[in-house]
């Protein structure tokens, strides 16, 4: 198993080599899923907001 | 639209229907991508032997060459569907055009990163300014253009208009690209794959090389439909569909 980590002497070079492969593809898979979670929080925030105000020229206030 | 488009295909082009599309496909397309990738790294990094000459270090080609490629062929995706958005303005096609540029720079990094990693014990040095190297990091800076052009703008589609000519004005570096190492004197080796004849590599190292290009390609597929809905959402995000969308996981955590 030690063998195959060394890779012949070149793991310096090998093994980062596969890390910034799957770094880089990892953090490519996940912003923008991300970025889609944050966009629909906002828009549902908004969307309450927009409702409440509906809501609040709808019925008046009592003691106003 | 014209008659020889099929109906499905132009129903595809609504961004509702894409959306769905693209959120039942992207799970299988990345299930696969993992499948071909864990293969291929076993036949790369078990199965494969040494080479006789560059001993384990030439494993590194088993992302960089397929990284390369995708970079490349990102490219050239995204330049057909820039000029698809700029002839026919489809809003799916500037999504396409503009989400796979992020995908294609991140390749032609770690293609960048993994060449230079593997430059430094084989050729003794990390970079060199020959045409093979330079013309990659053109690609690179080209994406990263058509990405800063693409924010630049107020108006998300009209910076997505700029950004596609430009992204198809770039497209002269992709051939410059893959025939450097033909036209110019260079340290990097030559092609060793090629499409017509025999490739100067031996089975045992072909194959995980191949599937590795497999799962790069069904990984981009699963990354662009994910993109591209993140970006349909913002792009419509005045309308019901996106509205439906957004009160119906109104349950925090819950992923559709």
């Amino acid at each position: 198993m030690s063998h195959f980590f060394a890779m012949g002497g070149y793991a310096a070079y090998v093994w980062p080599a596969y890390a910034v492969f799957f770094i880089v593809l990892l953090a490519d898979f996940v912003s923008p899923l991300l970025r889609r979670r944050r966009n629909l929080r906002e828009l549902r925030a908004r969307l309450a907001r927009q409702t409440a105000r509906q809501h609040r020229s709808a019925t008046p206030a009592v003691n106003s | 639209m014209s008659k020889w488009i099929p109906l499905w295909l132009h129903k595809l082009g609504s961004p509702p229907i894409f959306y769905r599309f693209a959120g039942t496909l992207r799970p299988w397309f990345l299930g696969l991508a993992l499948v071909a990738g864990a293969v291929a790294l076993y036949g790369g990094l078990v199965l494969a032997p040494a080479d006789y000459q560059q001993g384990d270090a030439y494993r590194i080609i088993f992302i960089h060459v397929p990284s390369a490629w995708m970079g490349l062929f990102i490219y050239g995706v995204m330049a057909v569907a820039s000029f698809v958005a700029l002839v026919w303005r489809i809003k799916l096609a500037e999504a396409v055009a503009m989400e796979s540029a992020p995908i294609g720079a991140a390749f032609t990094f770690i293609t960048l990163v993994t060449g230079s990693l593997w430059g430094k014990p084989m050729w003794g040095t990390w970079w060199t300014w020959d045409a093979r190297l330079t013309s990659e990091l053109v690609l690179l800076f080209l994406y990263l253009g058509v990405i800063g052009l693409y924010h630049a703008f107020e108006d998300r589609r009209q910076g997505a208009r700029a950004a596609a000519f430009l992204a198809i004005i770039g497209i002269i570096n992709v051939p410059i690209v893959h025939f450097s190492v033909n036209w110019w004197n260079t340290l990097h080796q030559g092609s060793t794959v090629r499409i017509l004849g025999p490739s100067k590599i031996s089975a045992s190292m072909l194959w995980p090389l191949l599937t590795m290009m497999v799962a790069t390609k069904l990984y981009y597929v699963a990354s662009l439909f994910g993109r591209v809905r993140a970006d349909l959402l913002e792009l419509e995000s005045g309308k019901d569909w996106v509205r439906r969308i957004a009160t119906e996981n109104s349950v925090p955590g819950e992923q559709a």
